[in-house]
């Protein structure tokens, strides 16, 4: 594996103006991934995964303001760039799969001239050889009958097929970094087994680099090499999946562990998370956003929070992690 | 153990338009031939019970036929044949119409799955849990708002929310409110149908938890209906999984999630990620089920899709064999009994 980062994301602030207020949806959030690598953004809902995917490739809502920060693809900054230039990258460099495939394909075009229309604009097709290639790319993400297939409409298809067609659509322009943001929220267990198998061995056979966005801990520490916890705009922590599991150090991360349901042997076991996501309007935010809710705080949360050394391993960003490398679980810390 | 809820042989088909032979049926129908229209066999002859106080698990994929199921014993559609008994009564002969009226009405209520869609947005939160206790209970004035709070309570929902809305409540409070709502008219059943899966995990806690308590409480029997099989492992005593229609596999919920007997439920359990455990070296699920339209009665539904599927499973339908406390419809469960059982 290349250490040379596909996407470095430094300092990056969005706020949302809002009638209410302006909303700081992200705050200072700095991540990378090489290229080959999956990694995982891990969070609740409102915590910044999504608003992070959409900022990078530049789809914010217009609401949306990207106030601070870089977003290096190569020599690029992907928030800095002009329309053209994002333009030109989008699609073929990064490419995207979104959580509902029935909402964001084309209802009223069959699915193979939908891949074909992504062939012709990114992947160096000619329109009268597309046709065939997107029945090739529909054969290449295991759909069978791949021609017949070809002519249907999106209603026509199951869930899972849609998914596949997306992931075809992603990845026909053969892409250096892929984000999947939610793709198997609303899919079966086995077919969410199956899409992501196929994900995985198509970013290793093309040598991308994935960003793959989830709720779901289980799914990210199964499939990715590192993960990137967020809670309301700041990145909390980023450690390879297996040291995140063995030692987590935010006080966070050790909750959210402690809250999925595999965790534990029977519901008494299963700790909850109090408190909730504070108000991101709020002028008065504290430095460290959990420390309204953590159980660990201590009087320097009140200083702005420490960052860790960029490019170290294991990143945690608060004043009174849990100690490294030392078996607890949370209940025990908290008491 | 007294058994609350007692359903025997239910059948739900769904006749289907459209479709190959569908013109020639159209002109049929006007030169007044019979009309046999193909059906779909949402619910194909299934039997299970439910005890007093127990909670049972329905898992499966979408399209299994857990919502028609669900509904058929809710009351809320008719069944095309078979029985089902809540305690002495016998409810299928009854049309869903004419139950909405029923003295027993009150007796099966339901959780839906996303309370922000089943809640009346124009409804409060005390108008939600107020509206079956109106209906059913005939409450009215100083009776319904003490037994409304009291309901709200004991689901521990704050009494100043109960004048909101649905959308000015979180995920989590609107669950609590759903949950109210059907436990006010103190039901002796209880569906709840994926009550968490719009839920954030730290939320889906504090309401699994509050569900497991209510039950302790008022000795409810549940039946849990989720395809996230790890909730299913924590909150229920029993497990039935269904495919395409049908039962395949039934028992103690850790057994079967242990040792699933029927491949279909050994792929389901593969499937599910777990916290300390890699993906490789996983049975798969390839392909996509069989089509639920007029199935032939001989075939085994999972076949096909079965990684063990032989010749045996497209000439003979396996029925549901007894293994001590479990039920399995398969050809080769045997196979994948533990060790210590097989030795002859």
């Amino acid at each position: 594996m290349s250490t040379e980062p596909a996407l470095s994301v430094e300092g990056l602030s969005v706020e949302f103006r809002t009638r209410s207020g302006i909303v700081r949806a992200l705050d200072n959030v700095s991540f990378a991934v090489n290229k080959g690598e999956t990694i995982a953004l891990v969070g609740e809902s409102g915590s910044g995964k999504s608003v992070t995917a959409y900022a990078v490739m530049g789809i914010l809502d217009p609401a949306g303001r990207v106030s601070a920060g870089r977003a290096m693809l190569g020599g690029l900054d992907l928030l800095a760039a002009t329309p053209r230039q994002i333009a030109d990258v989008r699609g073929r460099q990064i490419a995207m799969i979104f959580q509902n495939p029935r909402t964001a394909l084309n209802p009223i075009r069959p699915v193979g001239r939908q891949i074909a229309d992504v062939l012709v604009r990114h992947g160096n097709v000619l329109r009268k050889n597309a046709p065939a290639a997107a029945i090739e790319m529909l054969r290449a993400v295991g759909i069978t009958d791949p021609a017949r297939r070809a002519k249907a409409y999106p209603f026509e298809m199951s869930g899972g097929m849609c998914q596949r067609v997306m992931i075809a659509i992603a990845l026909a322009a053969k892409p250096s970094l892929l984000i999947a943001d939610e793709p198997t929220t609303g899919l079966d267990v086995t077919t969410q087994a199956v899409i992501m198998d196929l994900v995985s061995d198509l970013a290793k056979d093309l040598g991308m680099a994935t960003i793959f966005i989830t709720h779901d801990l289980a799914l990210a520490g199964q499939r990715s090499a590192r993960i990137v916890v967020m809670h309301a705009g700041h990145v909390v922590e980023n450690a390879p999946t297996q040291e995140l599991f063995a030692h987590p150090r935010h006080p966070y991360t050790a909750e959210l562990i402690a809250a999925t349901p595999d965790s534990a042997a029977n519901l008494d076991e299963l700790a909850a998370i109090p408190g909730s996501l504070p108000d991101l309007r709020r002028t008065d935010l504290p430095p460290c956003r959990y420390s309204e809710r953590c159980p660990r705080k201590i009087d320097a949360c009140a200083q702005p929070l420490p960052h860790g050394v960029p490019g170290a391993a294991h990143i945690v960003a608060c004043w009174n992690p849990l100690p490294a490398r030392i078996i607890t679980t949370p209940t025990e810390s908290a008491a | 153990m007294t058994t609350m809820l007692d359903v025997a042989d239910v059948s739900k088909l769904f006749p289907v338009g459209g479709g190959p032979g569908a013109w020639a049926r159209l002109k049929r129908r006007f030169t007044g031939g019979v009309e046999t229209l193909p059906k779909v066999y949402a619910v194909d002859d299934v039997s299970f019970d439910i005890a007093k106080g127990e909670t049972v698990g329905l898992v499966g994929e979408s399209g299994c036929g857990k919502s028609t199921l669900v509904r058929a014993l809710t009351r809320l559609v008719d069944v095309s044949s078979g029985s089902i008994k809540l305690g002495a009564r016998e409810l299928a002969l009854k049309p869903s119409r004419v139950f909405a009226r029923d003295r027993d009405r009150a007796r099966i209520q339901m959780v839906f799955q996303d309370a922000g869609e089943s809640v009346n947005p124009r409804f409060t939160g005390f108008d939600a849990i107020a509206d079956p206790l109106r209906r059913l209970r005939k409450l009215r004035g100083k009776a319904l708002k003490d037994r409304v709070e009291t309901v709200a309570r004991q689901c521990g929902l704050p009494l100043q929310l109960l004048t909101r809305f649905p959308h000015q409540l979180s995920g989590g409070q609107r669950a609590r409110v759903g949950i109210a709502r059907a436990i006010a008219v103190e039901p002796d059943l209880l569906v709840l149908d994926e009550p968490t899966a719009a839920l954030d995990v730290s939320v889906q806690v504090v309401i699994l938890q509050l569900l497991q308590r209510l039950k302790r409480e008022f000795g409810m029997s549940y039946l849990f209906v989720s395809h996230d099989l790890s909730v299913v492992r924590l909150l229920c005593d029993r497990v039935l999984v269904m495919y395409l229609g049908k039962i395949v596999e039934s028992g103690p919920a850790t057994e079967v999630f242990e040792h699933p007997l029927h491949p279909y439920t050994q792929a389901l359990v593969a499937a599910v990620p777990r916290l300390h455990d890699d993906a490789a070296a996983r049975l798969r699920l390839i392909g996509e089920p069989r089509s639920p339209i007029d199935p032939d009665p001989n075939v085994c539904r999972f076949y096909g899709r079965c990684p063990r599927g032989t010749d045996t499973c497209k000439i003979t339908m396996p029925a549901l064999r007894s293994f001590g406390a479990r039920q399995v419809a398969c050809h080769f469960a045997e196979e994948f009994l533990p060790q210590s059982k097989s030795v002859s």
